[in-house]
This record gives structure tokens, C-alpha cells and sequence, in this order.
């Protein structure tokens, strides 16, 4: 590296900034008000309640996720058929929509005038206003997060291991299970981390599809948003809580990666 | 060496833009207003700032968190609330100027225009998915006030279909527009604005909250003289014609 000192100064400072940019909010946070203030807060029932309640869907979106978008991306990741861009394109279309879009677009959907909404209702089945509409919400804007990851996981097999368990007689359920799976682990933990971290974040789509009511629509965006007005420090003691679960998310996520694929570098 | 010095020149230049950059160009004359106001007023202030010839930005959303940003020290200059307690507050924080109350509206049940629910009886009827406010907004501290008045009998039933909590009134309102609510706790100006959708059922004026609306100038305003004529203009005639397009009424007495 023995670029001009000019350009790499200007590197530097862009990263500076960046960094400056990105991380000050965050450490603010945990600066605004007192650890001991911080804590007090989260002792509250509601605060818990909301903790609990984001806990609780985040996870039943992920399984969802997982069930569904495993096997899609595995057949995305192995398949060249006609409108596959297209299909893939779709698939990726929440990641750019605005939340609040995503809410409307799924209460005319899903809603009780819907297109689905009168199926939906002679099944006896109610999302809006209740918990299984958080999980609707939070599987529609996070799915994208693992499916693409997933995708490209797949895709990154050599294609010789998949190969080689065809030519051993295996079945392409047994190669997906065996061989498919563990290879590609590193890249399906990464993109679980990503679309946890998402769902755990959502706060449009969920207040405008799912709404707000404590214990059974108020994850912990909406308890933050609601407290803003009355009770700044509960607030910020969420938010903090967020910040926590997210690094260690986005930590554990790399950590995983990284162990499994040096694992199985060692096994090949 | 020489690397690391021009590093560190370019990272101060960059950061002293950013500084500079920030700190100018906000508090020049002729500037639009900046003004927060209870998202109840989303239609009556944009019809008064142009009837009027005044240049404003707005910021809608729910009275409450209006008031927390202004704490936070959210550079707004005047500050317009669906309750007069907020700017009382502020007032005694030493934050706003002296508050003024310019409109008066009130809590009704608002319905989808093809709506069977006639009545606040009806509002207790099992299967009735009612969207409020949360505690703090003032839309739902009214409801709250409201159901605090009705006998338990038909206050527990309605309390127990209450299906979410919405943090402004245009959110409740919308929950109705689409479809995904029965019935919601709004101000009567809410339906006013959306007659072709909407229907209101008034309440039985033994439960009506008084509903005032409170104005005021804030301290930090980077142009308190335009910031004070939009409020006194709130007042005047071409204020009030605006407002009571939008379905508000004159405070009592004013």
C-alpha cells in the first residue's frame, strides 16, 4: 500500500466519519440517563411485557421463515428456469418497501376486507389486532433477510460435494439434507441473524396492520415510540435493551459463521 | 508520519464542515415556520397557513410526542396541542411562551358511513373491534375520561373490545378506513375531513369531555415575530374560517 498519502488520508477520514456517524447515536443512548435509572425502567411490568412479546413473535416468525424459505432458496439456488429474476425480484421486493406500505399492502390482503379476508374469516382465522398478525407482519418484512442469504449460501457449494452425493446414489431430499445443510450453515446462521435483527426492529408494518395494544400487538418498537411521549427514560431503557439484543445478535451471528466454516474446512 | 499528519488534517477539516455546516444557514428571515401541531390538525393548518399567506412546515403526530421532541430540544417554533394541559406544562418548564387557546372540537364515535352502530350501547356489543388512543395522546386521554363517566356495566364490556391503542388520531382514523376497525374514538373534525367515508355518532353530553386546544410560541424559536402572528393570526378572522372549515370551533368566550 503505498498509494499517495493524499488518498489514503481521505480514506481514513471518510471511515472517521462513518464511524463517528454510525456508532454516536448508539452510545448515546446508554449515556442519556443514569444505569441506575436504565434499570429501574425495564423493572416495569409493561416494558417487560413488550420484551416478552418481541421475543415471543420474532421467534415464531423466524421458524416460519426457516421452514419456507429454506426449501425456496434451495430450489432458487439450483434451478435456472424462465422467470426465475423475476420471481427472485419479488421475493426481495420487502426489503426496499416502506414498512408502513408493507402494513397497508397486507390489510388488503389479509384484512378483514381483504382478498383473503372473507377466506380467512369463514376459517375463523383473525390477524388483525391480534398476535398472529405481528408474526404475519414481522415474516412478510423479514423473510427476504434470510431467503437471499440462504440463496447465496447455496449457490456457494462446490458444486463437486453435491456431485459426488448423486453419484453415490443419493436422492436430491438426501443431498439437500445431508450434504446441502451443513455445508451451507454458515451463510443459513447469518441470514437467521439478519432477519431476527430485522423482525425484531419492525415497528410500521406492525402498528398498521397488527395495531398497538399492550400484551397482545405492543412489541418493544411500539412500547419505545408510545413511551416517547410520557416516559422518556422507559423509552430510552428499551431502546437500550434493543441495542443490546442486536449487537449480540449481530455478534453471535459472526462468530457462528466463522466457527462453522472453519469446522467444515477441517472436515473436507 | 507524513500520511498520518494529512490524515488528521483532512479528518479536522471534515469534521469542522460538518460542524459548520450544521450550525448555519437555519435562522435566516423568511425561512418557513416550523410548526408542530396534534395531528388533528393535519387539514385545518395548511388551509390557515395559505389563507393567511404564511410560510410554514409542518410536523403532525400525536400531542404528546410533539411535546417530548420539543424537550428534547427539537428546534420548532411554534407548538399547537389537542389539549391545553401539554402547553400549560411547557409553559411551566419556562420552554413556550404564554399558551392560548384558539379551537375547541369534540370526542365522537367514528363509524364507517354503511356502519350498524348507532349508539355508544352498541360500542358494548361482543365482536366489536374499537381502536383509541394510548393513554398519553390526547384523543385518548379524553376516551379515558369518557369511559371513566359510564357505569361499569357498559364500560367494562366496551373497555374489553378496545383492540389497539393508536399514538395519533389520523392513525384511529385510518384503522377505520381500511377496514380493520369497527369503531374508533375520534374528534369530530377527524370525520368532518373524511364525510364521504365516515359517519359520527355523538356522544351523550354527560360524557363529553371539554376538548380545547392550546397554542404557543417556543423560546428557541429562531423568529419569534412570525412565529407570534401565526399564532395570534390562529385567533383572527381568517384563522377561524379556516378552522371551522376543518370542523373546529371557536373557544368559548374568544
Amino acid at each position: 500500500m503505498n498509494g499517495s498519502p493524499w488518498f489514503r488520508a481521505v480514506l481514513v477520514a471518510a471511515l472517521a466519519v462513518t464511524l463517528l456517524f454510525l456508532t454516536l447515536p448508539v452510545v448515546a443512548i446508554f449515556v442519556d440517563i443514569p444505569p441506575a435509572d436504565l434499570l429501574a425502567s425495564l423493572g416495569e411490568e409493561g416494558a417487560v411485557e413488550a420484551l416478552k412479546l418481541s421475543l415471543q413473535t420474532t421467534v415464531a416468525a423466524l421458524l416460519i421463515i426457516l421452514a419456507f424459505g429454506t426449501p425456496a432458496a434451495w430450489l432458487l439456488a439450483t434451478r435456472r428456469f424462465r422467470g426465475r429474476t423475476v420471481l427472485v425480484t419479488l421475493i426481495e421486493l420487502p426489503l426496499v418497501l416502506p414498512p408502513a406500505v408493507a402494513g397497508i399492502a397486507l390489510l388488503a390482503a389479509l384484512g378483514p376486507g381483504g382478498i383473503l379476508g372473507g377466506l380467512l374469516d369463514s376459517l375463523g382465522i383473525r390477524l388483525v389486532f391480534e398476535t398472529a398478525g405481528v408474526v404475519v407482519a414481522l415474516t412478510f418484512v423479514a423473510s427476504p433477510f434470510y431467503i437471499r442469504q440462504a440463496q447465496s449460501a447455496f449457490e456457494a457449494i462446490d458444486p463437486t460435494l453435491l456431485q459426488a452425493s448423486r453419484t453415490l446414489g443419493a436422492g436430491e431430499a438426501r443431498t439437500f439434507g445431508r450434504i446441502a445443510l451443513p455445508a451451507a450453515r454458515a451463510g443459513l446462521l447469518s441470514g437467521t441473524a439478519l432477519a431476527w435483527g430485522r423482525a425484531l426492529g419492525e415497528f410500521g408494518a406492525t402498528l398498521v396492520f397488527a395495531g398497538s395494544f399492550r400484551g397482545i400487538t405492543q412489541t418493544a418498537p411500539l412500547a419505545i415510540v408510545e413511551r416517547f411521549g410520557s416516559d422518556f427514560n422507559s423509552a430510552i431503557a428499551l431502546s437500550a435493551v434493543l441495542v443490546v439484543a442486536s449487537i449480540v445478535i449481530l455478534l453471535s451471528a459472526k462468530y457462528l459463521s466463522t466457527s462453522v466454516g472453519r469446522g467444515r474446512d477441517a472436515r473436507i | 508520519m507524513k500520511a498520518v499528519r494529512a490524515s488528521a488534517a483532512v479528518l479536522a477539516l471534515t469534521l469542522l464542515c460538518l460542524v459548520g455546516c450544521g450550525a448555519s444557514g437555519s435562522d435566516e428571515v423568511g425561512d418557513p415556520l416550523t410548526v408542530s401541531a396534534a395531528a388533528s390538525l393535519t387539514d385545518a393548518f395548511p388551509a390557515y397557513a395559505e389563507s393567511s399567506n404564511m410560510s410554514a412546515r409542518f410536523s403532525f403526530a400525536g400531542s404528546d410526542e410533539l411535546a417530548a421532541q420539543i424537550r428534547q430540544g427539537a428546534p420548532v417554533d411554534v407548538f399547537a396541542a389537542a389539549n391545553s394541559q401539554l402547553p400549560d406544562d411547557l409553559y411551566a418548564e419556562g420552554l413556550v411562551e404564554r399558551p392560548v387557546v384558539f379551537a375547541t372540537n369534540s370526542l365522537v364515535i367514528a363509524v364507517p358511513s354503511d356502519s350498524e352502530i348507532q349508539s355508544l350501547e352498541d360500542l358494548a356489543e361482543p365482536g366489536i373491534d374499537l381502536v383509541t388512543g394510548t393513554e398519553d395522546v390526547p384523543f385518548g386521554s379524553y376516551t379515558r375520561e369518557t369511559l371513566d363517566r359510564l357505569p361499569t356495566a357498559l364500560r367494562e364490556p366496551i373497555l374489553a373490545n378496545v383492540r389497539s391503542e393508536e399514538s395519533d388520531v389520523k392513525a384511529a382514523v385510518g384503522k377505520l378506513t381500511q377496514g380493520a376497525a369497527d369503531a374508533a374514538f375520534t374528534y369530530s373534525s377527524d370525520v368532518a375531513v373524511a364525510a364521504d367515508r365516515l359517519r359520527a355518532i355523538r356522544l351523550p353530553k354527560e360524557y363529553r369531555p371539554d376538548v380545547a386546544y392550546g397554542v404557543v410560541v417556543v423560546k428557541g424559536s429562531g423568529d419569534l415575530e412570525s412565529a407570534r402572528s401565526f399564532v395570534v393570526g390562529l385567533t383572527s378572522a381568517t384563522g377561524r374560517s379556516a378552522l371551522r372549515i376543518a370542523g373546529f370551533k371557536a373557544p368559548p368566550g374568544g
